[in-house]
């Protein structure tokens, strides 16, 4: 950092240039930044804010107005009768996390390792789907898993409909709503992994195997420890967009299937519950701020905005 | 060891990563597919026959064109903004030393790991309780893609800076440039890629996104938005069409940026 500092000013100052950012140096770090963090105090902290306060009013439920009151027990309300959707959130975005690790970290490590010049074509497929407006990729698996479709035909021959799906059915089904948000935000996942197992000095696995570890041996001591950074990052950048998605269950699934962000979604725009919506919102933010604080103490906040 | 086990073992790996891969392109291929279909009635879900008319009348269905035009809008005017406002924090934050670095960068990163739909709750709440907020609609849906982007812009451009030769400047520096005609003629066009790269991340956010814009934007329909409304009646065919356009649009783009890639690196990697 003091090192950052110093370089500019190490150059031979030439005193009358004359602009204003040279005659006040010191400030120059704030002129460059003002704008951009005013904007961000302004319409990111400021909101939160309010949400906060607005989670601790009271409506009335006459006229729907409604006034602060310091209403704690909006959160025990919000957690008394919404645990279902919001343990189902952390459910969901669970199991999608795990299985979008599992099918990324074998594709990550075959581009990272095999993948020779074509690799940024192998990341480029990888991404593709973010190319496809979310809503319409995602009413892309209500076609594939559609009652007439392909997968619910072959499940079906399989005897497998009832295992994998219920009543006969996909749709509707946990089942589709897992494999949404697992499409969905899978290349998160895939990305940082491939950062990491890319960064990994390859020498250092021909040394494990040199000294007699067999490849099984080699990659559970040497590769992957070296990948866990890109483990950590890529399960957070899942976990955390799909915990608080509600299009999946919304386009996938029916009301039981519904997850916090369904709720929350409703109750704000629907039902123009604001206290209970801004309280459900701020739970949900907690918990995955509790998760966020994991992740700073390990990799440090200067290395998760790059 | 039999032949074929040692066949399986060795492609084992191979094999899942086409499974893999399939799994990521097939609903790309279903879009596409589904953009040429012909359906009976107003469900765009089974397979009814070939026709290129959905292409040709991409602007037959009512209010998709304005939706599109609004998105383009939005996502041009947001680009501008929030690439020149992240630059700026990038800057800062790389080349210089100050007080408030660690709550900077916790500013930078909350927006990006906030779940969206709570950055959408806490807007609406905002613009609804205060009078010199301007009503829901364009101003408050740009507001609203500006915040959420200036952090993917303070990223990618930080990037770019910190594995940048400050040499360069240096020598400038020493060639008699003040600190401004340095900036202009040595770090603008150095970190000019990742500012054109952050301008195009914000442009493909920006157009893409939902549960944000749903809370903010009063009644403007964008494209997003169109869809979402679409999906409750039956999406129509365009919808596909247009969904398959911006992912052509999307791939050329990114297709050309990894040949000059690919092109420009010598053909002999150091292992």
């Amino acid at each position: 950092m003091a090192e950052a500092a110093g370089s500019l000013s190490a150059a031979p100052a030439r005193a009358g240039t004359g602009s204003l950012l040279h005659r006040h140096r010191r400030l120059t770090p704030y002129l460059l930044l003002a704008p951009g963090l005013a904007f961000l105090a302004l319409f990111f902290l400021v909101p939160i804010g309010f949400l906060g306060y607005q989670s601790l009013e009271t409506q009335n439920p006459i006229d729907f107005s409604n006034s602060f009151t310091w209403a704690w027990h909006n959160y025990a309300d919000a957690l008394s009768g919404y645990d279902s959707q919001l343990i189902r959130s952390f459910e969901y975005a669970a199991i999608a996390t795990a299985i979008a690790l599992l099918l990324s970290y074998p594709l990550a490590y075959w581009i990272a390792f095999r993948g020779g010049r074509w690799k940024n074509l192998f990341l480029l497929m990888i991404i593709a789907p973010f190319f496809v407006t979310y809503l319409i990729r995602t009413l892309a698996w209500e076609t594939i898993l559609a009652d007439q479709g392909p997968v619910v035909h072959f499940l079906r021959f399989a005897h497998l409909i009832n295992v994998v799906g219920q009543n006969d059915r996909l749709l509707a089904t946990p089942t589709a709503v897992v494999a949404g948000i697992t499409y969905n935000f899978l290349p998160f996942m895939a990305l940082p992994l491939y950062v990491a197992l890319e960064q990994i000095d390859q020498r250092l696995i021909e040394a494990a195997q040199d000294l007699y570890s067999n490849k099984a041996r080699a990659f559970l001591h040497v590769t992957l420890p070296l990948s866990m950074p890109g483990v950590i990052a890529g399960t957070l950048l899942t976990f955390i967009p799909a915990a608080g998605d509600f299009i999946n269950a919304q386009l996938l699934g029916t009301p039981g299937q519904y997850m916090i962000g369904n709720v929350i979604q409703s109750k704000f725009l629907e039902l123009t519950d604001y206290p209970a919506a801004a309280s459900l919102s701020l739970l949900l933010m907690a918990v995955i701020l509790a998760l966020v604080a994991v992740y700073v103490r390990v990799l440090g906040t200067e290395k998760l905005t790059g | 060891m039999s032949a074929a086990l040692r066949f399986v073992k060795h492609h084992a790996l191979t094999a899942y990563v086409l499974l893999a891969f399939a799994y990521l392109l097939v609903p790309i291929a279903v879009v596409i597919m589904f953009s040429f279909n012909n359906p009976r009635g107003r469900f765009n879900y089974t397979w009814e026959g070939f026709t290129l008319d959905n292409w040709r009348h991409w602007d037959a269905v009512p209010g998709l064109k304005s939706a599109i035009f609004l998105s383009l809008e939005v996502a041009a005017l947001t680009s501008i903004a929030a690439t020149a406002l992240g630059t700026l924090i990038a800057l800062a934050l790389v080349r210089y030393g100050f007080r408030g670095r660690g709550a900077t960068n916790l500013l930078i990163f909350l927006p990006m790991s906030a779940p969206e739909i709570v950055l959408g709750a806490s807007l609406l709440t905002l613009f609804l309780s205060m009078s010199v907020m301007p009503s829901l609609g364009f101003g408050t849906i740009l507001i609203a893609h500006v915040m959420f982007s200036i952090s993917y812009v303070v990223v990618t451009v930080k990037a770019r800076l910190i594995g940048f030769d400050r040499h360069l400047e240096e020598a400038a520096m020493d060639l008699g440039a003040n600190e401004w005609t340095t900036f202009r003629k040595v770090t603008l066009p150095l970190i000019a890629p990742a500012i054109l790269a952050g301008a195009l991340l914000v442009f493909a956010l920006s157009v893409d996104d939902f549960v944000i814009t749903n809370f903010v934007a009063g009644s403007k329909v964008t494209f997003p938005l169109f869809v979402w409304g679409a999906a409750r009646v039956g999406a129509p065919p365009q919808v596909n069409v247009i969904g398959s356009a911006i992912f052509v649009i999307a791939l050329a783009i990114m297709v050309v940026n990894v040949l000059v890639q690919i092109r420009r690196r010598p053909t002999v990697q150091p292992a």
